[in-house]
């Protein structure tokens, strides 16, 4: 190892982040002692593969759309700022900031910029709203080709005993898109509002009003 | 001039002598003159010392540093029903059902930016850290400058490792590896009689000894009761090449490996003469039957001395144990668990093959204080019945793990390169669709008003 992350990271550098994420000096040191394990190719900036290589984010279901997260529009790779950025959404939020400024910018781990920060992970293209289809993507990840025995059981009632063991072991089950369909048009008949078949920013804050987001979305980070 | 040279000649045979007085000899024959010992006192003292000035410096100047260097963050360990339950508790049960919440994905991204701060396994593949420096430049990871007389310790350290140490080691190495080839091909020329056996580990050891010395080992056996037998297979948690010297400065072992060209291949060669050891071709390797008939042939043989394994089959940073491969479970020997546990005070054994090669990292080794060590050797372990080959390797596993105090891990060492399987992110969705579909299977029996199958 021996690598003399604190002395290539600036003060000025230091400070500024401290500014922006609310993150205390000996976090900002380390998480760039973390950064730097990570950026395998050693010029400063991550790329998605560098992500990819920590296995267990490699097997979280979403761990694709939480990589994206971390890269600007269009960009393939991220430097120190952008990284902490990103990570400081999930700082827990304290109730008395010591500089309540009201005249400043919303912290970046307000309740508010949490939820907006999951709304983002849905709305792939941008667009401040989640279509159908982006709900029906985001569930896609999560659940894969996976058995489910509803459908089956459905038809088992319908049938008789030996027909409808065949249909078990030919049928070699799936979540079918149809089921899904209709998990995402129970979803948005919910939160739509305004009748336009989509959740906006502020459906989204509604349906989530109960949620405990700010104990959820947040990571107790040491020292 | 002609003067100079005499002198410089004189004073190399005295070294020489000396050397050999107090160093060789003494390896040859597995006593101690407590030159060693008396080095190891001094260190400690020394290591003591700086470590009370840092902490001292540091508490003037107010700099926080925390010593438990447990973690980065604070982890909800919750398992997946539980972390949903708990975000689906806010949301009162649609009557149509369906139990997804659009919070769901909370957990994933909690999880997912947790690992991105801080995650089990690829800490595993780069060396420790440590809790307070111990007067190596490798482990600085912080440095500020405490004071100028920890400089100057340091200054004398590096001189002493360096200009002493150094040369010294690598002489006694190059002695023990020379003597190991020279002496098992003499003992390959004898006819195989009881002695050929008993001379050959001798000369074993004996190289094995030296090289300890030569990379100021000092290494802690116990429960010696439970030593590895000829017949049975060793299996130990790896964490460098050293492994290997460690091992057999206390007992005899057949080797499995691949067979090498070079100056590895001589000492191959050399070895296989005098005892049997087993060394495959790179082709062979990929045969998993082949390479299992071989070890079973070896093992079943009682006259051949135990063979060594290292079932992780990559080095680990001796912080952890990974998943253990069980190509070696299946043979149905006995199996004599190894824990090695190295202290990262005094060096740091562990060897990062992607960034430094062997060369490189003997050289480290040779240049660090010493290299400090304990072996416990665990009681023999048999496959049970109704067990298969992957639990009995997770058992002698855990077992390895919990005596030499390192955390019990099942991913797959193998990771170092190669990316993690999709089986284990299919795992998670299926995880989380069989809490959809619970909802979904209640939802359509409400809405059908059909009785439960």
């Amino acid at each position: 190892m021996g690598s003399r992350a604190s002395t290539l990271l600036r003060e000025e550098e230091i400070e500024e982040i401290k500014k922006e994420t609310g993150f205390s000096h000996s976090q900002i040191t380390r998480l760039y002692s973390r950064f730097t394990s990570l950026d395998k190719g050693e010029n400063g900036t991550l790329s998605r593969e560098d992500f990819q290589r920590i296995p267990e984010l490699a097997i979280n279901p979403l761990g694709d759309r939480i990589i994206n997260a971390f890269f600007p529009e269009g960009e393939d790779q991220v430097n120190f700022r952008g990284f902490m950025r990103t990570l400081a959404h999930f700082r827990p939020i304290e109730d008395n900031e010591k500089n309540k400024d009201p005249t400043a910018s919303e912290p970046l781990n307000s309740r508010t910029n949490k939820l907006l920060f999951a709304f983002r992970l849905y709305d792939l293209d941008r667009d401040d709203k989640i279509s159908r289809d982006e709900l029906l993507q985001v569930l896609r990840m999560m659940v894969g080709l996976n058995m489910f025995v509803s459908q089956v059981l459905r038809m088992m009632v319908g049938l008789n005993m030996f027909v409808s063991q065949v249909l078990r072991m030919m049928v070699g089950v799936n979540i079918s898109d149809e089921q899904l369909g209709s998990i995402a048009d129970r979803t948005i008949q919910e939160a739509d509002q305004n009748g336009d078949n989509s959740i906006s920013f502020n459906e989204f804050i509604k349906v989530l009003e109960k949620v405990d987001v700010e104990q959820k979305m947040s990571i107790r980070f040491l020292h | 001039m002609e003067d100079f040279w005499a002198v410089v000649l004189a004073g190399l045979k005295v070294w020489v002598y000396l050397i050999v007085a107090l160093l060789m000899v003494p390896a040859m024959f597995g006593f101690s003159l407590g030159i060693s010992e008396t080095y190891m006192k001094i260190l400690i003292k020394t290591l003591e010392w700086a470590t009370l000035r840092i902490q001292t410096v540091n508490t003037e100047q107010q700099i926080l540093k925390s010593p438990s260097f447990n973690g980065l963050i604070q982890r909800e360990e919750g398992s997946m029903e539980k972390e949903l339950g708990e975000l689906r508790r806010s949301r009162p049960k649609s009557p149509l059902g369906g139990d997804f919440s659009l919070s769901d994905c909370f957990y994933f991204y909690r999880r997912g930016v947790e690992d991105i701060v801080e995650d089990e396994v690829t800490q595993r593949f780069s060396s420790e850290e440590l809790v307070w420096w111990n007067l190596l430049t490798r482990t600085n990871y912080d440095f500020h400058y405490i004071s100028l007389k920890l400089t100057m310790v340091w200054v004398l350290g590096v001189f002493v490792r360096y200009c002493i140490l150094a040369p010294l080691r690598i002489m006694l190495a190059s002695i023990g590896l020379t003597w190991l080839v020279i002496g098992t091909t003499i003992v390959g020329f004898l006819p195989e009689w009881r002695l050929k056996s008993w001379l050959s580990e001798w000369v074993h050891v004996m190289c094995y000894r030296i090289c300890a010395r030569g990379l100021s080992a000092t290494i802690h056996y116990h429960n010696k009761e439970n030593r590895p037998r000829k017949g049975g297979i060793c299996v130990a948690n790896h964490t460098s090449p050293i492994d290997v010297v460690i091992l057999c400065n206390d007992g005899c072992y057949a080797m499995v490996g691949q067979s090498h060209g070079g100056l590895m291949g001589v000492l191959q060669r050399a070895m296989a003469k005098a005892c049997p050891h087993i060394w495959f071709e790179r082709a062979d390797m990929k045969d998993r039957h082949l390479v299992a008939k071989r070890l079973r042939d070896h093992v079943n043989d009682k006259t051949k001395l135990p063979i060594l394994i290292f079932p992780e089959g990559t080095c680990i940073n001796n912080t952890s144990v990974m998943m253990f491969k069980k190509g070696s479970f299946e043979i149905g020997a006995t199996i004599y668990p190894v824990a090695i546990k190295y202290d990262p005070q005094f060096g740091d054994a562990f060897w990062n093959s992607a960034k430094y090669n062997m060369v490189s990292y003997l050289l480290r080794m040779m240049t660090s204080w010493a290299i400090v060590c304990d072996v416990w050797y665990l009681p023999a372990m048999h496959q049970q019945e109704g067990e298969d080959a992957v639990q009995f390797a997770n058992r002698v596993k855990s077992a390895i793990a919990h005596q030499g105090g390192l955390l019990d891990l099942c991913w797959d060492g193998g990771l170092k390169r190669a990316k993690v399987k999709d089986t284990f992110k299919e795992q998670q969705q299926k995880m989380y669709s069989n809490m959809l579909v619970r909802g979904e299977e209640e939802s359509s029996h409400n809405s059908d008003k059909l009785p439960p199958p």
